[in-house]
């Protein structure tokens, strides 16, 4: 077994134990991400240096006996939304090519604190605006089970890192799937929390009313113990609620035993894939040997989630957006005649085509005359799609479905339309939209070898439980430890 | 055809963007195609329903009221374009 294949819990042993060193352990990432990633363009920025002197620090304190932290030694790779101090943070636009952030997220914070090594910065669509990492305006990143298929997005870049061993942990951010539909169409585990369990401070804002920052793993366990770091209250962010963190590797081999799991019949309608059907149809048969109850429920507003999503969260990012003016940090376009024409121009230049479009969408909707008919209209179906999981949730545990209709697309497929791009996202808006948590694992492989995964949403600050019912499956099951072979290089 | 030409270029003014002839023709397309899709939403009637703005419920969120340090003058200034003494430099303001 490479060193790179490892998962998070089995290499701390190893380190802890003395067999294997932080720094041989990080030298070899970074050289496998050399060796590699000029094929899958996970990665934006390689923090070697600091790489490599935190493996040294975290060295020596092992071999003098020092505690150490819970992620002692583990490379993590690091969103490129997500500010980390004195290391580029670029949101994969233009207007932030040269951005170093002075503060570290909190969750940055949390990671140093445990002592987890950033190994660099992942791709995402420009802004996480996108759902296939085609929108970054630096580069494409390839799904590491086909070059010629999408990583899924908008944490793409973090996903496609973890399929192909560049980096045994991520994080990435969710607002409306952008960590559980790369992690399905990657093959690999992960968790968008409930809104209000992470703290969003120093994640670049896009829907704040939907964001979330999510893990990336390659089983439930490490997904466990890296929610275990990033989650808690921190009073930066006033959303970010006073609910006690539990002990989410305890008692997650617990079962599902006498579990009720509602499957919505409104997403398991026409438009579902083939392979990606039955490969739930497997899951689901699972589970009920498991000892669970599989009950059909009803989400009768459904098919309104991605309409009020793409007023909600555009609106939301027109105004996030309205702090790129060229002024304090970003980009600034040259020789600008007067200080509107900078705004203008620093922003036309600055800004990619999808980026514009959602502001342009955004501010439509907000203005004068439109609000009541987009903004206000969304905003109460949002209410009836939030009273329809409330509904559900009074008869079952969780709710499970497919992370996404297809199993992938292949690049360019969905570029030129943007509305088929949003429709992507049907089956992962909605745990946004109601601020729920859900995860996604591996359930599967279409005919073409791509994997196709299972999502479970649960109740607000029910990721405990989410856990104890994905483990259920993973451990019966092999998808997860399926690794693809990278046929472009010289693996 | 909801959205013209000129909603185009009104709405590009308040986002300070500034947009080609080409853009804004691919504009007008795209938007109206998403627009025409939001309206599904017409067919609900939502006249007694609350607007949702928050996921999850909180109200004011209080802390004392001490004095913590903040980033410092120099770091603010270190990704800004343009600077003079403690200042942001940018252009003309008023004509």
């Amino acid at each position: 077994m490479r060193l790179s294949e490892y998962t998070a819990l089995q290499i701390k042993k190893k380190i802890i134990s003395r067999e294997i060193r932080p720094i041989d352990l990080v030298e070899h990432f970074i050289k496998r991400i050399k060796d590699i990633d000029h094929d899958i363009q996970a990665y934006l920025t390689i923090n070697e240096e600091e790489t490599i002197k935190k493996a040294a620090q975290i060295q020596k304190k092992i071999e003098n006996g020092e505690n150490v932290g819970i992620l002692a030694g583990i490379p993590i790779g690091i969103k490129d939304n997500i500010c980390t101090k004195g290391l580029h943070t670029t949101c994969a636009s233009k207007i932030l090519e040269n951005f170093i952030p002075p503060y570290d997220a909190f969750v940055v914070k949390r990671l140093k604190e445990e002592d987890a090594i950033i190994l660099g910065k992942t791709n995402l669509d420009e802004f996480a605006m996108g759902s296939s990492t085609e929108n970054s305006s630096f580069k494409i990143t390839r799904n590491p089970w086909n070059s010629d298929y999408v990583p899924g997005g908008s944490s793409g870049g973090s996903a496609a890192a973890i399929a192909a061993d560049l980096s045994i942990l991520a994080l990435g951010s969710d607002t409306g799937g952008s960590v559980r539909q790369p992690a399905a169409f990657c093959g690999v585990v992960g968790v968008k929390p409930t809104y209000g369990r992470v703290s969003r401070f120093g994640l670049i804002a896009f829907g704040s009313s939907l964001d979330q920052i999510g893990t990336l793993t390659r089983d439930v366990k490490d997904a466990a113990i890296l929610l275990q770091v990033i989650a808690g209250h921190d009073l930066r962010d006033s959303t970010s609620m006073q609910v006690p963190v539990p002990d989410y590797l305890n008692e997650i081999d617990s079962g599902v035993h006498g579990l009720r799991i509602g499957i919505p019949k409104e997403y398991f309608d026409a438009g579902l894939n083939e392979d990606v059907h039955n490969a739930l149809k497997n899951a689901l048969r699972m589970y009920e040997q498991f000892g669970a109850k599989v009950v059909e429920i009803s989400l009768p507003h459904t098919e309104f989630a991605v309409a009020v999503y793409y007023i909600v969260a555009n609106a939301e990012a027109s105004s996030n957006l309205a702090r790129y003016d060229g002024v304090r940090y970003g980009y600034r376009t040259s020789k600008p005649n007067g200080i509107i024409d900078m705004y203008c121009h620093t922003r036309s230049e600055g800004f990619g085509n999808e980026v514009k479009r959602r502001i342009m969408l955004g501010n439509y909707a907000l203005s004068s005359g439109y609000y009541d008919a987009y903004y206000l209209k969304a905003s109460k179906v949002r209410n009836l799609i939030k009273n329809d999981f409330d509904v559900a949730f009074q008869n079952v545990d969780c709710i499970i479905c497919p992370t996404s209709p297809v199993p992938g697309f292949k690049i360019g497929e969905r570029a030129k339309n943007p509305l088929e791009m949003y429709l992507s996202d049907i089956y992962t808006i909605p745990a946004n939209l109601t601020g729920i948590p859900g995860i996604s694992v591996p359930c599967g492989f279409s005919k073409e070898g791509l994997p196709i995964g299972m999502q479970i949403l649960g109740k607000h600050f029910e990721e405990k439980k989410l856990l104890q019912i994905a483990y259920a499956f993973e451990r019966e099951t092999d998808f997860h430890m399926k690794k693809p072979v990278l046929k472009w290089s010289t693996d | 055809m909801k959205i013209k030409k000129k909603d185009i270029e009104y709405v590009a003014n308040l986002s300070r963007i500034e947009l080609s002839e080409i853009e804004k023709e691919t504009f007008v397309h795209q938007l109206n195609d998403i627009l025409s899709y939001i309206e599904k939403l017409n067919r609900l009637n939502t006249e007694t329903v609350k607007p949702m703005s928050c996921a999850i419920d909180v109200t004011n969120i209080f802390r004392e009221d001490i004095v913590e340090p903040s980033i410092s003058l120099e770091d603010t200034q270190l990704n800004a374009p343009a600077i003079k003494g403690v200042f942001f430099k940018v252009p003309k303001v008023i004509e």
